[in-house]
């Protein structure tokens, strides 16, 4: 490995300053720099941030990969920043064994665009009725610690209470999809005055709300940690507020368009739109946003769910739900967050590196940009400006609700311990 | 008009009454001996439809048929919707055939929005009930027939319904009839009442254009007309309303209930009627039930819209019948 010299890069969108990295480590980091030995990447004016960490991606390997693979999906990974990805356990087979979670991390490890930590399943298949084998899967070469049965919510209690308490033998955390399973029968999109107009099946928020505070108050009971995925109404960071203050130890996340897209779009009943939990309302999108910037939500995450064209391209009813979101989440949070006053640009690193990584353990990942640290980076021209084209996606699938929508900033380069994975815009 | 029939909330109070007004005109083709235009001949017309509903496709062919359109009816049922064809392949297929128009029943609400707006064809489209969104052909029969009632059959042209006040009774959740109503009634000035157990009012109803009201009782002094929605049997096992005697009692039209409507009110609904339970015998079979008027108004209706949306600058129904004079 050589060295790279990054000249001139504001440092979590602080004072300029020059970083060096040396072989897969940061060397130093200071102000006049020699260049020499070193390739020069000119960063004036970029904002340089830690590797962004997703806790929450569909990486669709095994089993579905006409709409992503680990190789597709990494790539785009790293187009959007990302030195890490946990990939969810929804795929065929289910990741609900060793087996399956090492598969998952080896092709990550292979292609090398960025770290795929799987995450493992909570229960047997994802039916919610019989625990997976939880201690196997963290003892794998994957060191599963993250476990989900996304798409799904973990909605029998005592399974549950069961799950929370039996990854706290090992550090681990259930990530929960918070959705009651008979308040969302039918449901379509958002519960509301959209919903009502346009006669689909209403997916009120207090089917999230409900499994939310049930959820922490059973983690308070049995002193685990929980993990609240995509947190979408106005309630559920109420909920999320109260249980922080009373010392439960719950983590949320938000993704992109939650952050910015409302139930209105709906109106188009253009499936693009239609994604699980639904976009929500202007109030639910505003609340998002504070939560987020006083860290009543600790991080964002994409919930990057590709689909293949002919499963978008048909009657709302019939549509998948997902959006795809690796490679536009740094720009709607630019958007949304950093253009608002809400968050700086530190504030960005600790929501989408520094706290994701934490929360799922990642080894070398969310640390610091200092000297002796492993170098993923990513650099950020913030002064970019342009419309989204979807056929410059590196993801296998282009079901983005952000087609030719005017977002801010865009990643130039990405750094996996050293080595370039995105340079100029381009994957390397 | 626009080119397509989507949402009765898409036409303007003179739409609505252009279509009623070309409606009259229509039923009047019913009363003679041939009951035939040529405004539609050399067009082509496909119903499409994905749902069951033997009433609403018939009253389609039927007005087709009267405008002389040929006519190509699709059930899914038995196609190659069944062995997974989706509604664009379909859509696609009907476009290769030169189709002029396409009539869809679909059960995703929003299909028909979907195949006018993705550029899948070219054909017009007019939404013969989508989901629990729309069925503006309804409406409009429905709007047709009160205007008849309660301003007059020749008085009525060029008439809305004004402070009209009218009651909608039963599954307004699940009704798309009841969006329609609201919708196409509050362009045309009627004041709108919806009547239901609370479980079967949508969430977000508060926006609409409407009063809600859960007492029937209370409401039916004030209407001048009061339309039953029909109620499904299986809406009692999800726990919508504990048992269909106690949903008869509270939100059906009995004999009684009908003697405390103002005299001139008449009683309504779309059919097919479940007797004991929405209304009784007694009350479906009165001079003040409209429900057979709303089968044959419909076919005019849907005369007039499929006339207004294909017919262009073709001689218009008048001028055909002064050629005949």
């Amino acid at each position: 490995m050589s060295k790279i010299l990054i000249r001139g890069a504001k440092v979590l969108g602080g004072e300029p300053q020059d970083v060096l990295i040396d072989g897969s480590e940061i060397a130093a980091v200071g102000s006049g720099l020699s260049a020499e030995g070193a390739e020069v990447v000119e960063a004036d004016g970029k904002v340089l941030l830690p590797g962004l960490v997703d806790l929450h991606t569909h990486l669709r390997e095994p089993g579905r990969e006409d709409s992503e693979t680990v190789l597709t999906g990494t790539r785009a990974a790293a187009s959007g920043g990302y030195t890490a990805v946990f990939a969810m356990a929804n795929t065929f087979p289910v990741a609900d064994t060793a087996g399956v979670v090492e598969q998952v991390y080896r092709l990550g490890q292979e292609h090398g665009y960025c770290d795929v930590q799987p995450i493992g399943a909570v229960t047997v298949g994802l039916e919610g009725k019989k625990l997976a084998e939880l201690g196997a899967m963290h003892e794998s070469a994957a060191g599963v610690t993250v476990f989900s049965d996304d798409g799904k919510c973990v909605d029998d209690a005592v399974i549950m209470r069961r799950a929370l308490e039996y990854v706290k033998a090992f550090g681990g955390v259930v990530a929960q999809h918070a959705q009651e399973p008979r308040l969302t029968e039918g449901a379509q999109m958002n519960e509301g005055v959209v919903s009502a107009e346009l006669g689909l099946g209403g997916w009120p928020a207090v089917a999230e709300e409900s499994i939310i505070a049930r959820d922490v108050l059973l983690a308070e009971h049995v002193g685990s940690r929980v993990h609240i995925c995509h947190l979408s109404t106005a309630g559920s960071v109420e909920i999320v507020r109260w249980a922080k203050s009373r010392g439960i130890d719950v983590t949320a996340e938000v993704t992109p368009h939650h952050l910015l897209l409302t139930d209105e779009l709906v109106r188009s009943y253009n499936p693009v739109y239609k994604v699980n939990p639904p976009l929500r309302t202007e109030r639910d999108v505003m609340a998002l946003r504070e939560a987020l910037a006083d860290g009543t939500i600790d991080i964002v995450a994409t919930d990057h769910a590709p689909h293949p064209h002919e499963d978008k391209d048909c009657e709302w009813a019939a549509a998948a739900m997902g959006m795809v979101g690796l490679e536009t989440a740094l720009s709607v949070v630019q958007q949304t967050m950093v253009e608002t006053g809400l968050l700086d640009w530190a504030g960005v690193a600790d929501r989408m590196s520094f706290r994701p990584a934490g929360i799922g353990r990642a080894q070398g990942h969310g640390r610091p940009v200092s000297a002796g640290e492993p170098a993923n980076l990513t650099l950020v021209d913030t002064a970019y400006r342009g419309a989204v084209d979807p056929a410059g996606f590196a993801s296998r699938s282009r079901n983005t609700p952000y087609e030719g929508r005017e977002l801010p900033g865009r990643v130039t380069h990405t750094w996996l311990r050293g080595r370039a994975t995105l340079v100029d815009g381009k994957l390397a | 008009m626009q080119r397509h029939l989507i949402s009765a909330a898409d036409l303007t109070r003179d739409d609505a009454v252009l279509i009623l007004d070309t409606a009259e005109e229509m039923a009047r083709v019913a009363d003679r001996p041939i009951k035939k235009l040529p405004t539609l001949r050399g067009r082509t017309v496909v119903n499409l439809f994905f749902e069951d509903s033997t009433r609403t496709r018939i009253s389609f062919e039927a007005a087709e048929k009267r405008l002389s359109a040929d006519v190509i009816n699709f059930t899914a049922k038995g196609s190659s919707v069944s062995k997974g064809e989706s509604l664009k392949d379909t859509a696609q297929t009907l476009e290769a055939m030169g189709v002029d128009a396409v009539v869809i029943r679909h059960g995703a609400s929003g299909a028909p929005y979907r195949l006018a707006t993705s550029g899948w064809i070219d054909a017009a489209v007019i939404n013969a009930g989508d989901g629990t969104h729309q069925h503006p052909t309804q409406a409009l029969l429905d709007a047709f027939t009160m205007r008849r009632r309660l301003v007059g059959r020749d008085a009525g042209l060029g008439q809305d319904l004004a402070g009209r006040r009218i009651t909608l009774v039963g599954d307004i959740l699940h009704s798309r009839v009841a969006r329609s109503n609201v919708d196409l009634l509050h362009t045309l000035g009627a004041e709108v009442t919806l009547v239901a157990p609370p479980t079967l009012v949508p969430v977000g109803v508060e926006s609409w254009p409407c009063e809600v009201s859960y007492d029937l009782d209370s409401t039916l002094s004030k209407s001048d007309a009061v339309m039953l929605l029909r109620v499904q049997r299986e809406r009692m096992n999800a726990a919508f309303f504990p048992t269909e005697r106690e949903y008869s009692r509270r939100y059906g039209l009995d004999g009684d209930r009908m003697a405390k409507m103002p005299e001139h009110a008449i009683v309504m609904h779309p059919g097919p009627m479940v007797r004991g339970m929405e209304i009784t015998a007694e009350v479906a079979d009165s001079e003040r039930c409209t429900a057979i008027e709303q089968v044959t108004n419909g076919v005019s209706i849907r005369m007039a819209v499929l006339y207004l949306l294909l017919g262009g600058n073709e001689p218009a129904v008048t001028h055909t019948r002064t050629e005949e004079k």
